[in-house]
């Protein structure tokens, strides 16, 4: 199984690695039949833009490399946009995954969502109705 | 990068100076087919026949009981099909019995020998990875044709009692096979003293080139070939002989018996102090038995990561080591024989083999522990289970196993 250049880039050196001590939303996503864990803190503004972004994954190269990919990618946008973020686009953005490994950019994609979900919870807001229902396709996740 | 520490050496080795200079004739002017009649094809024969006593010679067999195949994984083949679909086995013999830690050589071809109507039976290991001779005794029953167990185990390096089960099948009137694959040149093996009917062997795990093995099987026992032809091999393996390929094999095995009591010493003290220093990383285990194991063998399950990550981060370091985690392997289990010993998924997610050889060295080995240590840091430092584990929260609870 060959990496391409970019995950091996954002395995090596994974950008906003870590936690956020007062961060107004966290998701964490994972299972345990692959053995991916990802939590993504989140610091969001009254603009609802996510201002700041950090992430402690426990997983193979390409969970680590799509938590990196996807922080990237989020990283100054609305929450609005941030829930367009499709597992595909981390994938592509990574120069591709191997087809086994494309259910660590659905994890990323849902930790995302996940962390969002918390945001809306902690403002008292029902996550379902801002977000609507949740139309992954996890068969390989198995967490659902 | 500035270094190269090669401790896979379960997973292939490299070919030895003595191994290299003996093929080279073989590879040049010693192009001969060794059932040609005339000179240049009597030097070839000659030289397989010189294989196939050092061969015979590692394992106390006879040469005339040692058939040479493409590998390990053929040898297993030959051993398995090759006796249940024998013509001189009596007909109700149709049950197979091997446990549930063999190589996939072995498994895959008992589940297809399944799918055309023969039973096998998975034998249970403890937690160190050793058959219950007693479980393997009540298994056997007079239709048993076989029982396949192998020697030491690949991944965690537990040595079975190969004596204590041959005895076993012997008394309940069934045959023997054990794949020896990672034991051959690491261990002693006596066919006749242990009472072993088949054994198979790989070449690139000793040494010697890839794409040559053997089968010992002792005299008495007939075997349905394979692969048909031109009757190499008396009849067993057709195909004209991989001459370089048999002669490297021969001469790594002889290699090997004549400096066994050297070198299998030396290359447990570089293990033990492998295993000393990794295991001081906290939460942080040895697999296998620690005491009946492969010498070269340590495997660990080392928690709160994960082992395909470990092995890139090692291997930008220069060092190539293996792990049995799911995401190695491209499915979704750990490895088969990490849950055969009873390690729940998100241990054996988090483990790391490393196997050592006679051209390693002490200084080598400080340097494992030193890049397992920085390396282990650097991923429990991202680990959102470390984190959890470290605040005492009940972590962990994502796994659904």
């Amino acid at each position: 199984m060959e990496y391409s250049e970019k995950v091996m880039d954002h395995f090596a050196n994974p950008r906003n690695v870590g936690a956020i001590e007062d961060a107004d939303a966290i998701g964490e996503v994972g299972n345990a039949k692959c053995g991916d864990i990802m939590k993504m803190y989140l610091k969001i503004n009254e603009d609802e833009v996510i201002t700041d972004i950090k992430f402690k994954t426990f997983g193979c190269g390409a969970a680590v490399a799509t938590s990196s990919m996807a922080t990237e990618m989020v990283k100054g946008k609305t929450i609005q946009e941030a829930l367009q973020l499709t597992n595909k686009a981390v994938a592509e953005a990574l120069d591709g995954l191997p087809p086994v490994k494309m259910h660590c950019s659905v994890l990323a994609e849902e930790a995302i969502h996940s962390a969002i979900a918390d945001y809306y919870k902690r403002k008292g807001m029902d996550p379902a109705a801002m977000m609507g229902t949740c139309d992954m396709d996890c068969a390989n996740c198995g967490s659902h | 990068m500035e270094r190269v520490v090669y401790s896979d050496n379960a997973a292939t080795t490299p070919i030895s100076k003595n191994v290299y200079n003996a093929m080279i004739p073989y590879l040049t002017t010693g192009y001969g087919n060794p059932s040609s009649l005339y000179a240049r094809g009597r030097e070839e024969k000659k030289a397989v026949d010189q294989a196939r006593i050092y061969t015979a010679e590692m394992i106390n067999a006879d040469p005339s009981e040692i058939i040479f195949t493409s590998g390990g994984s053929e040898a297993d083949n030959l051993a398995i099909k090759g006796l249940l679909l024998s013509r001189k086995l009596p007909k109700n013999k149709k049950h197979v019995i091997t446990s549930k830690i063999e190589h996939h050589a072995v498994l895959y071809t008992c589940q297809f020998l399944e799918r055309f109507g023969y039973t096998v039976t998975y034998l249970d290991v403890d937690n160190e990875g050793h058959i219950d001779l007693e479980q393997l005794e009540n298994a056997i029953t007079e239709d048993t044709a076989l029982v396949t167990i192998m020697a030491a185990n690949n991944e965690i390096g537990t040595i079975q009692d190969l004596k204590a089960i041959a005895d076993i099948c012997h008394n309940k009137g069934t045959l023997f096979h054990t794949d020896a694959v990672q034991a051959i040149g690491h261990m002693e093996i006596d066919v006749k003293e242990m009472g072993i009917d088949l054994l198979s062997m790989a070449s690139h795990k000793v040494r010697g080139p890839k794409g040559v093995g053997a089968l010992y099987c002792r005299k008495g026992i007939v075997l349905e070939p394979l692969i048909h032809g031109g009757g190499q091999e008396r009849g067993l393996r057709s195909g004209t002989e991989n001459v370089a390929g048999i002669v490297g094999f021969g001469e790594a095995l002889r290699y090997a018996k004549e400096n066994m009591k050297e070198y299998l010493p030396y290359v447990k003290s570089l293990t033990d102090h492998l295993i000393e220093g990794v295991t001081k990383i906290p939460y942080t285990k040895l697999t296998g038995d620690p005491v009946s194991r492969l010498p070269g063998t340590a495997s660990f399950v080392i928690e709160c990561i994960e082992g395909e990550s470990l092995i890139l981060l090692l291997d930008m370091n220069g060092i190539a080591a293996s792990t049995g985690s799911a995401c190695s392997t491209g499915s979704l289990d750990p490895s088969h024989v990490l849950m055969a010993i009873g390690l729940p998924h998100e241990i054996a997610h988090g483990s790391l083999r490393v196997t050592l050889g006679e051209q390693n060295t002490m200084e080598e080995v400080d340097y494992l522990i030193e890049k397992i240590n920085a390396v282990v840091n650097r991923l429990r430092a991202m680990s959102p289970v470390w984190e959890e584990k470290m605040n005492g929260e009940p972590s962990l609870q994502l796994f659904n196993k």
